[in-house]
């Protein structure tokens, strides 16, 4: 092997088996659970104050969804054989189970309730464009044209249900993700109870934070005026979300400096040299406690709109980083040292590579060209209000409501 | 009534027809011996199992090469299998005029083993070859098959090859 | 009833795909091999092994294991005095062409073989997602190949280090304790060669086994105890210092 190894490991551990690729999937699904968790405030828990985000969460959440298979088909040795999972899934495996969690997540939740919410308008559209597009809505009206107030009222109440066993079933679609590998008994670094509810509170950050971000990206690119109220609850959600989550994690650093079990000198030592940069700088200083510390500053200090938007901005962005970079440290890190506790090794990230750096930008970028095609389908605003930069109407027309 | 939800008739419908689909596909598809032990295709322990054998085992080599033995059981290395030094063999075993073994180097074979190392056993035979022979081959002095360097009255006299 | 073109439409391909069920066939060992009558398993005696690399070389020729992965290896350790919980360990290659020569003799030395567990309660089995890694009903832990995905959960839920992606096949590999050859009555191809005797099959199931005599009159234990695997390689004479 190549790969420089520092005291020893066992021979075939110093190949790293889970590429970057593995660092994708988790992020892409949490993105997923937790802007769905953003849609389903307003939905069920009736925070009138963020609706101008549901549905723009509600496509960010499928687009993402559509795009979390595709690292793990990547990945493995044999692609073509992955549909084996839905033949013969074994029922101890959490990685079988996730498939079927994935599954109902994808047609049961987050399509029906999509469905639900666009079904007026997928009708007026299929009876108003021409050609493929017309085609295409008509497929989706699956055949019915009523739109009636009492189905719609119908549809309401349906998607109401929909979106509340969404909640519970968005928490078990990343909260596999972390029981995945904090079921693994054969590694210290993952094996933890805390993991899945470590996973599960980052997610709902990491979407928040996207969805915040995309709400303002997408506003700004409409010429449209940001809704300050809305961008001020959600950040508000994003900031308990977040002390939450540091809580968690911090809660289970400090369990293993203070236990300092067989594995934590080897542990304890790997985060001190190499992934010095990605968890103490990047995930816990920049990704943590600087988006903690600027959104709790707007929460104590009297700040300008613009102070305000500014904030957000750059402490969405962080967490988004920071949420990538606790990722990368879980699943990368879990790889570096030996199960023995004598050595370490390092992760060789090609970049052209089936599973390189080259392969994982593009899937990141994916998820937005599915987006904006979701939007020029589905638009989440008025017809008026289509995304174009050319058609910027002055700001003061206030918030779009539907 | 029903017109007002007759699309989520239908939306059930496509969701039924999916499931049916599914469970169709997955009878026609799955390994007719999947389950058939347990959780795994149950023709995969014929298959593993019929893999084809590269070593012989000592048991064939000493059926044919019966003087050898007789010299192995003079000396220590009566414990040593054949295909130790010789290598995988089976080849030669099923038909021994096709594969003829290599000769060895018992500068290699020899030292794998008896190398000084402070982490054999102290009662192993050992030695540093460097001082001990200074590298030249060790069958120079050493038979392999009965390794003990005796008096040459008594190799004689037990036809010692 | 005349077999009209539309019959044989319906026929043939529910034809075709009964006729790939047959060949599939029905599995068969060698003669007389009853796989529960055996429960397999195996002994390493630490003091005997002199860590030559016959077993290393043996199990890569046997089975084709590529180079640079190991279905079994073996280390050496140094322990200095009393500090058991911090040996040095090395393992060049695997330890295939044996170990450079050394004359250390501070601290105390020693070789360690592993493998494969074969484990009874084995966490590998238990995240394959689709049942491409299994326990046969005689305890051997094997891999179908043919079915095998390829997502390398099994290698990071072994706690041991014995599983690899081979990359040729893309698909995980292990110690398969020679199950082509002992289902034929044979040794596996690193007990066969080994010169010291230091390696030894055992089937626990079988009462005339010499290993149910050793494990009553040696002390003995199994690599990591408080993983609760179930492991079946037992360790005669094992340092505490050997992770």
């Amino acid at each position: 092997m190549q790969v420089p190894v520092q005291g020893f490991m066992y021979p075939n551990e110093v190949e790293l088996q889970w590429s970057v690729l593995i660092v994708l999937y988790p992020f892409i699904t949490g993105l997923v659970a937790g802007a769905f968790i953003l849609a389903s405030l307003e939905r069920v828990f009736r925070v009138q104050a963020v609706k101008p985000t549901y549905r723009l969460a509600l496509l960010t959440a499928l687009s993402f969804l559509l795009v979390a298979p595709l690292p793990l088909q990547l990945h493995l040795g044999h692609p073509e054989r992955s549909f084996e999972m839905y033949l013969t899934p074994h029922r101890s495996s959490a990685m079988a189970m996730f498939g079927f969690v994935y599954l109902w997540y994808l047609m049961a939740v987050l399509l029906v309730e999509i469905w639900l919410d666009y079904r007026r308008d997928i009708v007026l559209k299929s009876q108003s464009t021409k050609g493929v597009t017309r085609i295409l809505y008509r497929i989706l009206t699956l055949g019915s044209n009523n739109i009636s107030e009492r189905s719609l009222r119908i549809d309401d109440r349906f998607g109401y249900f929909v979106t509340l066993v969404g909640i519970p079933s968005a928490f078990l679609l990343h909260g596999y993700v972390g029981f995945i590998f904090g079921s693994v008994k054969a590694n210290p670094w993952w094996s933890s109870p805390l993991m899945p509810v470590v996973f599960i509170f980052s997610a709902m950050v990491s979407g928040i934070a996207a969805v915040m971000l995309l709400y303002m990206l997408s506003t700004r690119l409409r010429g449209r005026a940001i809704d300050i109220r809305c961008l001020d609850t959600i950040a508000q959600y994003l900031l308990y979300t977040f002390v939450i989550d540091f809580s968690l994690e911090m809660l289970d650093l400090l369990q293993r400096i203070y236990e300092a079990d067989e594995s934590f000198r080897s542990l304890d030592f790997m985060v001190h040299t190499r992934l010095w940069t990605s968890q103490v700088i990047v995930q816990i200083l920049l990704g943590t406690v600087t988006p903690i510390a600027l959104i709790g500053l707007t929460q104590i200090v009297s700040l300008s709109q613009i102070a305000r938007k500014r904030i957000y901005a750059v402490a969405g962005s962080l967490t988004v980083i920071g949420i990538f970079a606790m990722r990368w440290n879980v699943v990368i890190g879990g790889q570096l040292f030996s199960k023995s506790f004598l050595g370490y090794t390092s992760y060789k990230m090609g970049f052209a590579t089936r599973e390189g750096l080259l392969t994982a930008i593009l899937l990141m970028i994916l998820p937005f060209l599915i987006l904006w095609v979701l939007v020029k389908l589905l638009p989440p605003w008025p017809e008026a209000d289509a995304l174009s930069v050319s058609s910027a109407t002055p700001a003061g027309t206030g918030p779009t409501s539907f | 009534m029903f017109k007002d939800i007759e699309h989520l008739v239908r939306l059930a419908l496509v969701m039924a027809i999916g499931v049916v689909a599914f469970v169709l596909v997955r009878a026609a598809v799955i390994p007719r011996s999947f389950g058939q032990y347990g959780h795994y295709r149950g023709a995969a322990l014929a298959e593993i199992s019929s893999r084809p054998i590269a070593f012989a085992g000592h048991q064939v080599c000493e059926s044919c090469h019966t003087e050898v033995v007789e010299q192995k059981k003079l000396g220590k290395h009566i414990v040593v299998p054949c295909e130790a030094c010789h290598g995988a063999l089976a080849g030669h075993a099923e038909d021994p005029a096709s594969v003829t073994p290599p000769k060895l180097d018992t500068a290699v074979v020899c030292a794998r083993c008896h190398e000084a190392n402070s982490a054999k056993p102290r009662t192993f035979p050992q030695v540093v070859t460097v001082d001990h022979s200074g590298g030249i081959a060790c069958d120079t002095c050493h038979q392999p098959h009965r390794p003990a360097i005796e008096t040459s009255a008594k190799s004689v006299a037990e036809g010692k090859k | 009833m005349e077999i009209t073109r539309r019959h044989l439409m319906l026929l043939l391909p529910s034809a075709a795909v009964a006729w790939k069920y047959v060949l599939a066939g029905t599995p068969e060992s060698a003669p007389n091999y009853e796989t529960t009558e055996h429960w397999w398993g195996m002994l390493i005696d630490i003091p005997k092994c002199i860590g030559c690399g016959s077993c290393v070389r043996a199990c890569a020729q046997e089975n084709d294991v590529p180079d640079g992965y190991f279905r079994t290896w073996v280390e050496r350790y140094h322990v200095a005095d009393w500090a058991i919980e911090r040996p040095q360990v090395e393992s060049p290659d695997g330890g295939k062409e044996g170990f450079p020569p050394n004359q250390d003799s501070s601290g105390k030395n020693f070789f360690v073989p592993k493998l494969c567990n074969h484990c009874a309660d084995s966490p590998c089995t238990q995240v394959c997602p689709v049942g491409a890694t299994f326990r046969s009903p005689d305890g051997v832990i094997l891999v179908d190949k043919t079915y095998c995905l390829g997502c390398r959960y099994c290698i990071q839920a072994c706690p041991y280090g014995c599983r690899f992606l081979n990359p040729t096949s893309n698909t995980a590999e292990k110690c398969t304790l020679c199950y082509h050859r002992i289902t034929k009555g044979l040794t596996t191809a690193c007990c066969e060669v080994c010169p010291t005797g230091a390696r030894q099959l055992a089937d626990l199931k079988n009462p005339k086994d010499p290993i149910h005599e050793f494990l009553r009159t040696h002390s003995v234990q199994v690599l990591k105890p408080h993983m609760a695997t179930g492991a079946k390689v037992f360790y005669n004479g094992m340092d505490g210092s050997v992770r």
